[in-house]
This record gives structure tokens, C-alpha cells and sequence, in this order.
């Protein structure tokens, strides 16, 4: 006959119960392994792979101009970011100079896709604590950026917008009148944004001191991007290393002391501040000219290696090439924000309970096909 | 410190590392049995203090095995590259870097996985994307998979 368990040894045991691959709040297909005593972590183990494409090794195969619309497919929020970081890398690798105009349009895109994203994540993370209203105001207000993307680029979400040495397309005759219309409205509507939940006593509960992680803790881990900041680590790559027009505007790089999941969550609110704030300082002054430069046919890099880091969403995203001189690369390495993020996870959970869990992964941001690429 | 100083610094350190002239960044090779002491040395060091590892990167060139460590100074703001390769491609294997970044556990993992390069002293050194039963590792070179790799 089985031996009986008295409910103080049950108490004392410490059980694995799995979150995913599908779950609500992985907001993708990763699997966490969990080892709880009683509702409290004590480990968290995650599995990913499960979207895992190949896009290093395909890269292999492909010319560079083909690789970028691999790139839209890793971090689907930052798209226009994941693109940047290629056709820098490959403007780096050949010396050739860009056209102000076409910086011009980087910045402005690059940001707002950068407020999309964290509106997003805004609505995705206030819908993970029970505001299901959130989800409506997030989406709401994002639809505005992306007809504005689908009018320039053609396409809403995945866009393939840059290209080595310029963009695909000029921007739209309305795009500047459009983008003021947007920051107008947005400005009124973003403080809501506090009103609806950053104010709000359940939500603060929630997220106060939940899920800490010291600043020496996130350098030595690598966690970048707003959570990074959120520790107080100034990881912002738009100031350590500039490119596109990062070094001519001005912006605050937001910074919070506290590392809980509620400073990640102001970073997030301040930078779309910020975001607004470069956008505007750019969008009356794009120089007439060129959106491209004069490219040939065939891009053939130089033999050696060459990196280029960019700040997309999340964190730092950088692309790594090798190249032996021909029309494709030997190796492309894109270090992933998300993959690396998610490392510290395990650190943040601990001994807090199962449920600040979602709130804690929510507040990592993360996105799966980035992660798994 | 500015780039020439860095290269002075580690050639005191370690005399039989090789830095190749022209490079965009300034690139460091060494020898796989010395790269712990000298990364551990650069980290602690209070001049050069690189306490941030930013990207783990294997490469295989067909003929050797090498990795690639982007390394930066969050306060000093000064990034170089560091270079080790060896000629054992079919095991090769280096020292883990997880002891002085531990951001290397992921990295390390990930080329364990689709590069085979085995670690040493690396706390968990599991597949991280495949599974535990895959046969061979997808971003060798001379991998092949007749099924889901078309050759054009």
C-alpha cells in the first residue's frame, strides 16, 4: 500500500509544474519549467526552440540585401531596428556614406516603432495583471503608427524598409503631417496611460519591490534594454555607441534606481516620452535628397568581421559578420536582447510567489521569435 | 583608455597574444589556454575594467573553430574583441567564461549547441534550442540534412 503523506511533508516538497508552451503570459511558445514550494519559486528553468528557424544558417545561403527580410522575423516589434542593425553593419563593412535624408527617416522610423512596441507591451503587461481595459487604449493608439508605417513602407508589421545604403522607398507625401498629428494626439493621450494604471493601488502592489535585480547583477548578467535600466545600468546604445542621428539629438536616457518590475515599467512609460521628444526635434527638418545611395548590384563585403550595436525595443541587438569576400556572409551572429534577458529571470523570480512570475516575464518584455531566431 | 594604451596593457600581460594592424575594432588573438587569465585579468583590472560581455560568437571556418568575445567597459565606454581558435574541429573546446560574466551561460549554450564547442567549468552545458537527441550540430559547416536543407 502507498505510504500515506502527512500534509506538513507535502508542504516541505518542492514540485516542478510546467508554464507552456502555451500559456497566456509567455505571450508566445516558450515553456518554463517551475520548481514551486508550495506557491512559492525557487527555480525557473526555461525551454526555447520551439520557433527555432534556422535564420543564422539560412543567412549563409543568402546575399545580403535578402538576409534583412530575415531580420523582420526575429523580433516582429522592432522591426525596423532588426534591419538597421544589417544594413549598418554593411554600410560599416564597405565606407560608404549615406544620405542625411535617409538618416533623417531611420531616426524618425526607428521611434516610432519604438513607441509601438512599448505600446504593445504596455497593453500586453496591464492585461497580464487583470486590466483588461489596457489592452483597448494600447491597441487603439497604436493603429495610428501603423498606418503611417503601411503608407511609407507598404507593409503594417514586418516592413523590410531599409536597405544597405538607403530605404527601399521614399516616404509618403503625408508622412510628415501624419507623424505631427500622431505625436499631438498622443501627447494628450499618453498621460491616460497613467491614470488608468500607473496610479492604480493594485497594480502598484503588484509590481513594487517584486522581481529585484541589482545593477551589478544586470551588467554581469547582461540584462539591457528598458529592464536593464530599470537596475540603474546605462546600457542605452543610442548614447554609448551613436549611430543613425542619436548623436545630434537631444534626449535623456531613462534611469531608474530601484531594479523592481515597477522601475521597468516607468523606463518604458519615459522612453516613450523621449521617443516623442527626438521625433519631433527631427520631422520639419528632413533634408530634400536622395533615399539611397548609389549601391552596386552585387554587395560583396571585405574579408573580416564587423559588428554593429543597435538599441531596438528590448535591448541590445547586434549583428556579427564574417565574411571571407564573396556575395554571402560565413557566419552571421544577431545576439538576441530577449535570449539574454531571459537568463535573468530565474535570478528575479526567486522566492517570490508563482503569480508575480507573469508579472515579473511581463515586465521582461519578451518576444519569442526573437529568442529563438 | 584609449585604444593604444589597451593594446600596451595586454601585451604586458600576456607577451604571445597577436593584434592584427587595420582592424575596425581593436581584435586580440590568444591562445585558448591563456583567454581565461587574460579576460579575468581585463575584468578586474581597475583601469581597463571590462565588466560587460556583450556577444559570445562561434565561427566555423571549415578548417579551424574559433570564438569571439565583444567585450565593453561600462564605465570607461571602450569595446575590443577577443580572438581564440583552434584547429581541433572535430572536439574543440575552451574554458567558460561564466565565472567572470555570467551572461556567458546562454551564449555559451547556444554555441555548445548549434557549433558543438564544448566549455569547460560550464555550470550546465545543455542543448538550447534542439533537442537532447539531435543528431550533429546545424551550424557546422559540413552539417548536412537532406530533408530541410534544399542545395541550390
Amino acid at each position: 500500500m502507498a505510504e500515506i503523506l502527512e500534509v506538513k511533508d507535502i508542504a516541505q516538497q518542492e514540485y516542478l509544474i510546467n508554464m507552456g508552451p502555451q500559456h497566456p503570459s509567455t505571450h508566445g511558445v516558450m515553456r518554463l519549467v517551475v520548481s514551486l514550494n508550495g506557491e512559492i519559486v525557487k527555480n525557473v528553468q526555461p525551454h526555447c526552440g520551439y520557433i527555432h528557424r534556422g535564420i543564422e544558417k539560412m543567412c549563409e545561403k543568402l546575399t545580403y540585401p535578402q538576409i534583412i527580410h530575415l531580420t523582420d522575423r526575429m523580433d516582429y516589434l522592432s522591426a525596423h531596428m532588426n534591419n538597421a542593425s544589417v544594413c549598418l553593419t554593411v554600410e560599416k563593412a564597405l565606407g560608404i556614406e549615406i544620405p542625411e535624408r535617409v538618416k533623417y527617416i531611420r531616426t524618425i522610423m526607428d521611434e516610432l516603432q519604438r513607441i509601438a512596441s512599448h505600446q504593445l507591451w504596455w497593453c500586453a503587461f496591464g492585461m497580464d495583471l487583470g486590466g483588461l481595459t489596457c489592452f483597448f487604449y494600447g491597441l487603439r493608439d497604436r493603429e495610428p503608427i501603423l498606418d503611417i508605417f503601411e503608407e511609407s513602407t507598404g507593409s503594417r508589421l514586418i516592413q523590410s524598409y531599409y536597405t544597405p545604403g538607403g530605404l527601399m522607398n521614399d516616404i509618403h507625401p503625408d508622412f510628415q503631417k501624419k507623424v505631427k498629428e500622431f505625436i499631438k494626439y498622443f501627447r494628450k493621450i499618453l498621460p491616460e496611460y497613467d491614470q488608468l494604471l500607473t496610479g492604480n493601488v493594485i497594480f502598484q502592489e503588484r509590481t513594487k519591490g517584486i522581481g529585484i535585480l541589482s545593477k551589478e547583477e544586470a551588467i554581469n548578467r547582461g540584462l539591457t534594454g528598458p529592464s536593464g535600466r530599470g537596475s540603474g545600468f546605462a546600457c542605452d546604445v543610442r548614447k554609448r555607441a551613436p549611430y543613425h542621428l542619436y548623436d545630434k539629438v537631444d534626449f535623456k536616457e531613462c534611469l531608474y534606481e530601484e531594479g523592481d518590475t515597477f522601475a521597468r515599467y516607468k523606463v518604458r512609460i519615459d522612453e516613450m516620452w523621449e521617443s516623442m521628444k527626438i521625433i519631433e526635434q527631427l520631422i520639419d527638418n528632413i533634408p530634400e535628397g536622395d533615399y539611397t545611395a548609389k549601391m552596386k548590384a552585387v554587395i560583396k563585403l571585405p574579408e573580416g568581421e564587423f559588428f554593429q550595436r543597435v538599441e531596438t525595443a528590448r535591448g541590445e541587438l547586434i549583428c556579427f559578420i564574417v565574411s571571407d569576400g564573396n556575395k554571402n556572409p560565413l557566419r552571421v551572429k544577431f545576439r538576441s536582447p530577449n535570449l539574454i534577458n531571459l537568463a535573468s529571470l530565474n535570478v528575479m523570480s526567486k522566492d517570490f510567489k508563482i503569480a508575480d512570475l507573469v508579472a515579473i516575464s511581463g515586465s521582461l518584455d519578451l518576444v519569442i521569435p526573437c529568442m529563438d531566431r | 583608455m584609449t585604444d593604444e594604451q589597451i593594446k600596451e596593457k595586454i601585451l604586458k600581460i600576456l607577451p604571445e597574444v597577436e593584434i592584427p594592424e587595420g582592424k575596425p575594432t581593436l581584435t586580440v588573438i590568444v591562445p585558448p589556454d591563456k583567454l581565461f587569465t587574460l579576460a579575468k585579468e581585463l575584468k578586474e583590472s581597475p583601469d581597463t575594467s571590462f565588466d560587460y560581455l556583450i556577444c559570445l560568437t562561434g565561427v566555423d571556418y571549415g578548417k579551424s573553430m574559433s570564438v569571439f568575445y565583444h567585450i565593453t567597459s561600462t564605465k570607461f565606454n571602450h569595446t575590443i574583441i577577443l580572438k581564440t581558435s583552434t584547429q581541433n574541429r572535430e572536439t574543440p573546446a575552451f574554458d567558460s567564461v561564466y565565472s567572470i560574466w555570467k551572461t556567458a551561460e546562454y551564449h555559451e549554450r547556444e554555441a555548445y549547441d548549434l557549433l558543438g564547442i564544448t566549455f569547460n567549468n560550464h555550470p550546465d552545458l545543455r542543448r538550447m534550442f534542439l533537442d537532447e537527441d539531435w543528431v550533429g550540430h546545424p551550424l557546422r559547416k559540413d552539417y548536412s540534412d537532406p530533408i530541410n536543407i534544399v542545395e541550390r
